[in-house]
């Protein structure tokens, strides 16, 4: 039987940069707000100390900052006539876990969406027509246009001292920016990283090929920051452990550099960590959240009851919670109705790795950092004729060195033996000439109507609950955009001077085991249709008024970018949304 | 039925100990002025340091242990609750516990109680203090005043204590002075008691005559010099950055840690900017000391390998230089806490580690991780002699005995 806690204002499931972002928020406002975490709390000094935290083998090889799968996992299948099987080692991608979730162990990429992406699907039909589309895509557009996030753009940029070039100032281009990126109000806050040797080299050599290349904007500052929170952030010393890594030197943007030492001084903010949220309680009609039941370490039940309720969980468990809480209607891709689980993606990615001669080139490459780097932007989302190709999406590419970690950085030209003293001369001479990019083709992922996550008929979690099904496949026009992608940015390591190219392409079939990306997104997507989205343009639930559901959940496919900058936007776009029409007015905010 | 019950029972109780409270002293709680004086005292008095337990949500209920060398004496309840608070003393007994140490039965408090200090203060600044405190929520809470061991337990030999480290008295302006340097005396000396832990004691707990100010050591820690010493005190710091520190807890230079992050933390991040001023043009007109040594040469076997160690270990944040970043990483170049004479707060930080303190105007409170497990103690001392004597400062060296000595003082402490 659950114990009752006392009520309060707001509910927040999950304490990472959504969440955080939201409770800071609301209780500007002077609301009482509780944030339930599944994780334990995390410290930037304390948990990840510089003492120990570059450890390779601790926290990449063996997933120290991530969710147990022992404690919670999904079973996957590639395709719907298939058996799905349990995920008992992640793979493609990372869970985070804690409190700070994914911002914690990110690579601090800081991109913002294109303006064509947020109208996706009128765009493309507009510019090719509707039968140009791949078969069987649900892609649809999102509900807000890129002028209405971008202050919230701007917001969060600021928030994290974002370290980068702008390229359109206010319509503007400016050399040496990204001249595709939309129009931005300021400048970011602080000039980009200094770039290494491989990164100006790929830079010279995109712009002999007529490309304008420029610095990824990054969340790992290029010099001290003073947040509009009065939060303190220091330079970054490039030592190469960002992703899979917490950053105590307080240089990469979290949720514990940026936003929580200023929210727990909040008298009105409280958190429980180590709790995890098994439902969203709703009245007897279940059209209002009444609040939610979370789990302690000891097995202990507990209601939290709470007048508004916000899931901002990682995007798998956002969708996850709305199936085992029965709020809206679970997607069924055989009638094609509902809409929890539609629309599921991940991002379409790939590499090429180059092999320089060692007597000439020494890259230094473990001087990195999770988001320096150099890319052109030439070929994402529409920002070229896709006519010609017959695919749609794109990415952006770079050389964007993250690291030279031992263990993952022993790359060797084709051909070389896998092992024996041959091989080890060959991981000694190519180490520091060897362009291993960290985020290389990094492309768009988009909606089908069999690509999709629903509740397993099999396997079940430790509550006896059904574990979530993923079922996802890469489709032809991903693989078609993939090989276009990698065989351009192939051109460009060449042309830097590189003796040996191995392109790594991404093809059929998905694969689970492999590491990709943690830009999982979908499944509660947005909208202005309730058929076709979980929530509407507020990031409100359309079933239940009362709840507003944060994150890439919300994307209704993905764009050619990192999605954390837009996951932080549109948190900022919701809590606005809450504060200044929900809180005067309860209720829907889009009149029906 | 039962619970309506519970809930006329609550509110007798609460109507009760009201009533009996205001009776307390001769002071009308609807005295604004006077209460809102005494508020103010009693922040620069830092009275919830030890009466409030930290983290507790009783403010000055009593109960916390104040460590001292002679044991732990638990702080008394000062809340207006007749029984086992201050409800039913009179302005006098208050006064005299504030600036006499006299407790009303007549018998000596001990003088972890600084009225050594708040004897400075008048009898007007101790009944304001009086009438905030008679204005707080009255608790219940029995504390157990004495458990120091024999013979520290007689408070009868506070008697002679008394008689050898206290002098009673108001404090007296200085004509030849400016008030502003006049009210920074007065605050410094009188209800900042920044002596009860800056100034060095005697081996019976009195101040050490010749040394106010000079820096000591205790719980732990050594506090440092805070006269205008260039080399170990505030000589290098400006009235700006003494301000900023007390203010905020940190400045370009330095980031407070251990008990004076606490005292910042309650009590002069919440200090009138013209008090800090005070306090700061008061501070910094106290001479330092004569000579003191000089660099070590940077071929010195210690300066070699401590240089190794730093560079390795240390100059991610605090850069190769020493300089830090401001307000987030301290600076070690030209630090006083890093060529303190007692290097032990120092010692400390590397072996344990150490988290600065959030304040409304600096809410990061950035902290240093533990080095302990990482560098022996031969190593510590190295990089310690290293930071001392680079960059121009110029200090003792730290052996590994040294550093031997307080990771034995400090391995179980809570802190």
């Amino acid at each position: 039987m659950a114990k009752r806690l006392p009520k309060k204002d707001v509910v927040i499931i999950g304490l990472g940069w959504t969440g955080s972002i939201m409770a800071n928020e609301l209780t500007d406002d002077g609301l009482e707000v509780i944030a339930i975490e599944r994780g334990p709390w995390r410290d930037a000094p304390t948990d990840f100390p510089p003492t120990y935290m570059q450890d390779e083998l601790r926290y990449r090889v063996r997933h120290e900052l991530f969710l147990r799968p022992d404690q919670l996992t999904f079973t996957f299948r590639n395709t719907m006539r298939q058996t799905a099987l349990p995920i008992r080692s992640w793979g493609a991608f990372m869970p985070p876990n804690g409190v700070g979730g994914g911002g914690v162990h990110w690579n601090g990429e800081m991109w913002r969406f294109l303006p064509s992406d947020f109208v996706l699907k009128s765009h493309l039909t507009q510019r090719y027509g509707a039968s140009f589309l791949p078969e069987g895509t649900t892609i649809q557009d999102w509900g807000i246009t890129y002028d209405e996030l971008e202050p919230f753009y701007d917001k969060f940029e600021y928030l994290c001292g974002t370290s980068g070039t702008a390229g359109n100032l206010q319509g503007q281009i400016i050399e040496g920016g990204n001249p595709f990126e939309g129009p931005r109000s300021r400048p970011y806050p602080t000039p980009a990283q200094a770039q290494p040797f491989s990164h100006t080299l790929f830079g010279k050599a995109a712009g002999e090929l007529g490309y304008k290349p420029f610095p990824q904007p990054s969340g790992n500052l290029s010099q001290a920051y003073t947040n509009p929170l009065g939060l303190k952030m220091g330079p970054c010393t490039y030592c190469g452990f960002c992703e899979w890594f917490g950053c105590s030197n307080y240089s990469k943007a979290s949720p514990q550099t940026t936003i929580l030492p200023y929210l727990v001084r909040k008298p009105n903010f409280t958190a429980s960590d180590n709790s995890e949220v098994v439902k969203i309680n709703l009245d007897k009609a279940g059209s209002m959240a009444t609040g939610v039941t979370f789990v302690d370490s000891s097995g202990q039940d507990w209601e939290q009851p709470a007048e508004l309720v916000i899931l901002s969980a990682f995007s798998l468990f956002n969708v996850q919670l709305l199936l085992h809480s029965k709020i809206g209607r679970a997607y069924d891709p055989i009638s094609n109705t509902g809409t929890v689980g539609r629309n599921y993606t991940h991002q379409t990615t790939s590499s090429v790795n180059g092999f320089f001669d060692h007597a000439k080139y020494n890259f230094n490459p473990f001087i990195a950092s999770g988001s320096i780097g150099m890319c052109i932007d030439e070929f994402n989302g529409d920002n070229f004729d896709h006519g010609p190709y017959g695919f749609i999406g794109g990415g952006y590419m770079g050389q964007v060195q993250t690291g030279a970690r031992p263990i993952e950085s022993t790359l060797v030209p084709p051909g070389t033996p896998k092992w024996g003293a041959a091989w080890k001369t060959a991981v000694r001479d190519n180490y520091l000439s060897t362009v291993k990019p960290g985020a290389g083709v990094h492309g768009s992922f988009y909606a089908y109507r069999d690509i999709y996550l629903d509740l397993d008929p099999t396997y079940s979690d430790r509550f006896g609950r059904p574990l979530m099904r993923i079922t996802i496949d890469l489709k032809e026009n991903e693989i078609k955009q993939n090989k276009f992608l990698t065989d351009k940015f192939a051109e460009i390591i060449k042309a830097m001077g590189a003796e040996n190219i191995e392109a790594q392409y991404r093809t059929a079939p998905y694969d689970m085991t492999a590491y990709q990306t943690t830009h999982l997104n979908g499944g509660a997507v947005m909208g202005s249709d309730p058929t076709t989205s979980v929530v509407n343009r507020y990031l409100q639930s359309w079933d239940v008024q009362n709840l507003f559901v944060l994150g890439a959940s919300a994307f209704p496919q993905n764009a050619g970018y990192n999605p954390t900058l837009t996951v932080g936007a549109l948190a900022f776009w919701a809590a606005a949304a809450i504060r200044t029409k929900y809180l005067k007015r309860p209720g829907s905010l889009i009149d029906a | 039925m039962r619970k309506h019950r519970h809930a006329i029972a609550a509110s007798l109780a609460i109507i009760l100990v009201r009533m009996a409270s205001s009776q307390a002293g001769n002071i009308n709680r609807q005295e604004f002025s006077q209460i809102e004086r005494g508020r103010y005292l009693t922040v620069i008095s830092d009275c919830a340091s030890c009466h409030t337990v930290p983290g507790g949500n009783q403010p000055f209920a009593g109960g916390r242990a104040i460590e001292t060398p002679f044991g732990n004496i638990t702080a008394p309840n000062i809340t207006p609750d007749p029984e086992t608070g201050l409800g039913t003393w009179d302005d006098d007994m208050f006064d005299a516990a504030l600036r006499r140490g006299i407790r009303p039965d007549g018998s000596y408090l001990y003088p972890a109680m600084p009225y050594n200090a708040y004897t400075k203060m008048s009898r007007e600044d101790t009944l304001a203090i009086r009438a905030y405190l008679n204005t707080v929520t009255s608790v219940r809470n029995a504390t157990v005043g004495n458990t120091l061991p024999f013979p520290f337990n007689i408070r009868a030999a506070m008697g002679a204590w008394n008689g050898l480290y206290f002098s009673e008295g108001e404090y007296q302006s200085d004509p030849e002075k400016s008030g502003e340097w006049n009210r920074g005396a007065f605050l410094v000396q009188g209800p900042g008691h920044c002596g009860a832990c800056h100034t060095e004691k005697t081996i019976l707990g009195g101040d050490k005559a010749g040394r106010y100010l000079q820096g000591a050591y205790l719980q732990g820690w050594s506090a440092p010099d805070i006269t205008n010493d260039h080399r170990v005190g505030l000589g290098r710091w400006s009235q700006e950055d003494l301000v900023a520190y007390l203010k905020s807890g940190h400045n370009r230079f330095a980031a407070a840690t251990g008990p004076m992050a606490e005292v910042i933390a309650l009590s002069t991040s919440f200090m009138a900017t013209p008090d800090l001023d005070a306090i700061a043009v008061y501070l910094k007109s106290l001479p330092g000391k004569a000579g003191g040594p000089s660099s070590l040469p940077a071929d010195d076997p210690a300066m070699l390998a401590g240089a190794a160690i730093y560079r390795d270990q240390c100059s991610a944040c605090h850069g190769l230089d020493g300089a830090g970043t401001p307000e987030l990483f301290p600076t070690i170049a030209n630090s006083p806490t890093a060529t303190s004479d007692n290097p032990r707060t120092s010692i400390r930080i590397v072996l344990r580690g150490a988290r600065s303190v959030s304040t409304a105007s600096a809410p990061t409170a950035p902290g240093m991780p533990s080095y302990g497990r990482l560098l022996d103690d031969t190593e510590v001392a190295a990089v310690l002699t290293y930071i001392r004597n680079a960059w121009g400062n110029a200090s003792t060296s730290v052996t590994a005995d040294d550093v031997t000595k307080v990771r034995k003082e400090t391995a179980l402490r809570p802190d």
